[in-house]
């Protein structure tokens, strides 16, 4: 089970390529070493700068409500946020990650990728559309809609942060980790320069901003792979049985490959990891958030379709580069250190991806997919920054601090200074964490996500009886016990705190946390009598009128 | 405003419940789907490492395993494409219904 744990820190489905970095090299490639200066993969990436400042120029411009700010006025297409969302979604970690997987250890690879897409369907089916017809700008709108706005939206806006700055942490580390090995500038300059370029997007162009560089994202990481992919295929006369039988014959576990290995063998940990997976997508505020953007349910269930089918198809060229890495690669003298086999990737497993981009197209589309893999990071933490400062300005300033008695000018301003100060933890979180073994970090938020953010929203939607002591002592108590039981298992108090034996036996908590999260929030509303209680649940029906029909829901602004 | 004596038309309009019956039945079939296609791989991965392994077709290199994992993909994108067909044909045309007879 070890491996599954470094594996999952490796793959961290939206974003943390950090875990690129610290899970599969685990323990040689804490520190990543510097390469020299890449100035293909400089250029290129100057251009993808110049590209979406310009853009948050052009958003800036168009940013003038709170709406604008928060969801881009709600005027996206489904099929923009589809890419956007993929954009969000797709991380280096998994670019990078799954790769790395797949050419370690073969088809172990395709468990990460199918895990981390069958969320979506899940979000589609239960929570999309109410998720627009409800909300406003944040999640904790729908969460808190017929419950007491104050404990609820703290308790949401406290879920929120938890996730965006663990969340955040993973992927300034990791984005330092993997500049210093693509276009080899020091660790620290790395992490202000993503800080930096974050802050500005988020700052001057809101979620038009936010959301553009996530397409453009997604469109250069899109295209990128599709283009490896085919230089793999096209080597082996688009045969995948040509493919493997190259890859078996030259992988030093042969056969081994083309079945799973050790990855998943407790059946606790494997069913845990599965739910964790597959529900932790659903809880993550970033992503939840995406939702407000288009302009209705119609819109909103779209996006899902195309987001799935982006996300699916990006995970099957995944697949295809790792086995295209173990063939053109692994066999190169050029890639391997020391120039002999057994010597290792250069720079880690995690470089299998960018070392198969110098293999098929030369140090031109090297430096395009260093790149990319760089614009990744910058889209995933534009989106987390947005999201955790609407937690602070939407929810914490404008709903409890203020009771709602704020200009939209002031909630705005309110979110942009959010943003920086966001920004400036991020970057010296970053530092802090540099040379400590954040493998856990992914796993925590997932299980975070599923255990408490995602049961609150479930049965606010799903459940007339749900009151506001229920939802925050529930919520809460999956929030904390996710957090303890990842502390208290061996990734964390083994390997971090160097306890001789870990409390918690298995790796992730979700099996444990989420239902315990349902349980409490059930039990703790029919537990109450209060007449607010009384109140809450009368309000279901307007609520789920709403919710069914879109009667009421927020309508683009116009322009 | 007009929302409030829409809301209660609604109430008791039978296509709403019609709506609200057709639909989640609809969303909790396809999620129960989509979760027994996860877990039985899940549990195919835990269990029936050996099965995966089987190669595809007498002496070829491609195990089972491959034509499964990829069809679990490809199958969570056809049931989104499904519940989004039915979800903004027909549910959407009597929610449209729906709202204009609350009017």
């Amino acid at each position: 089970m070890k491996t599954i744990k470094n594996a999952f820190a490796a793959l961290a489905g939206s974003g943390s390529l950090l875990l690129a970095n610290v899970a599969l090299a685990a323990g040689d490639m804490g520190q990543a070493e510097k390469q020299a200066t890449n100035w293909h993969a400089i250029i290129m990436f100057v251009l993808f700068v110049s590209v979406t400042l310009c853009i948050t120029y052009w958003a800036s411009k168009r940013t003038r409500t709170a709406s604008d700010f928060y969801t881009a006025g709600g005027g996206i297409t489904g099929f923009q946020n589809g890419m956007a969302i993929a954009g969000d979604y797709m991380s280096a970690a998994s670019f990078l990650g799954i790769s790395a997987l797949v050419y370690a250890s073969g088809y172990d690879g395709l468990i990460f990728s199918v895990g981390w897409l069958v969320g979506w369907p899940v979000i589609l089916f239960l929570l999309a559309e109410r998720l627009r017809n409800l909300g406003k700008f944040t999640f904790a709108d729908v969460a808190s809609y017929r419950l007491a706005q104050g404990p609820v939206r703290i308790f949401a806006a406290t879920a929120a942060l938890v996730v965006v700055i663990f969340y955040l942490i993973g992927q300034m580390v990791g984005a330092g980790q993997l500049i210093k090995l693509l276009f080899g500038l020091d660790f620290i300059y790395a992490v202000i320069i993503v800080g930096a370029l974050m802050m500005v997007y988020v700052t001057f162009g809101g979620m038009v901003a936010t959301t553009w560089v996530q397409i453009i994202k997604a469109g250069l990481l899109l295209g990128g792979a599709t283009f490896m992919a085919l230089g793999v295929m096209a080597h082996f006369g688009f045969s995948f049985e040509a493919l493997f039988a190259k890859a078996v014959e030259i992988h030093p576990k042969h056969g081994a490959i083309m079945a799973p290995g050790a990855l998943v063998t407790d059946p606790v940990d494997a069913v845990s990891l599965g739910l964790t997976l597959m529900f932790g997508t659903a809880g993550l505020p970033h992503i939840l958030m995406r939702f407000f953007t288009v302009p209705d349910a119609k819109e909103a269930r779209k996006s899902v379709f195309f987001a799935t089918g982006f996300i699916g198809y990006f995970y099957i060229l995944t697949f295809i580069i790792g086995f295209g890495a173990i063939t053109l690669v692994s066999i190169d003298p050029q890639y391997l250190v020391g120039g002999v086999a057994g010597g290792g990737l250069k720079g880690g497993n995690n470089m299998a991806a960018v070392l198969l981009a110098h293999a098929i197209g030369g140090d031109l589309f090297l430096g395009f997919i260093s790149a990319v893999a760089f614009a990744t990071i910058l889209a995933v933490v534009s989106g987390l920054t947005l999201a955790g400062a609407s937690a602070i300005s939407h929810d914490l300033y404008a709903s409890v601090i203020a009771r709602g008695r704020v200009t939209e000018g002031t909630e705005v301003m309110v979110s942009r200074v959010a943003s920086i100060f966001l920004g400036i933890i991020a970057v010296i979180l970053g530092i802090i964490f540099e040379k400590q073994n954040v493998a856990f970090i992914v796993a925590l938020t997932f299980s975070i996500a599923a255990s408490g953010p995602f049961p609150v929203l479930v049965m606010s939607m799903f459940w007339r009886g749900l009151t506001t002591r229920g939802a925050v002592i529930g919520g809460s108590i999956g929030l904390v016990m996710s957090v303890g039981l990842v502390v208290l298992s061996k990734t964390v108090w083994v390997l971090s705190f160097h306890n001789a034996a870990a409390i918690f036996p298995w790796n992730y908590p979700t099996l444990f946390s989420m239902p315990a999260s349902f349980f409490f929030i059930w039990l703790f509303s029919i537990l109450d009598g209060s007449p607010r209680a009384v109140a809450e649940r009368a309000a279901y029906e307007a609520q789920a009128i709403r919710s069914e029909t879109g009667l009421g829901a927020e309508t683009a602004s116009s322009h | 405003m007009s929302n409030k004596i829409a809301s209660g038309k609604i109430a008791n309009n039978p296509k709403f419940h019609e709506l609200v019956h057709k639909r989640s039945v609809f969303a909790w079939t396809l999620t129960a789907v989509i979760f027994t296609l996860y877990f039985g791989f899940v549990f195919l991965i835990a269990y029936g490492k050996a099965f995966l392994g089987t190669p595809l077709f007498e002496g070829s290199v491609t195990t089972v395993g491959f034509p499964i994992g990829v069809a679990v993909i490809l199958s969570a994108i056809a049931l989104t494409g499904i519940y989004v067909r039915r979800a903004n044909g027909e549910f959407d045309e009597l929610n449209r219904q729906i709202i204009e007879e609350s009017r």
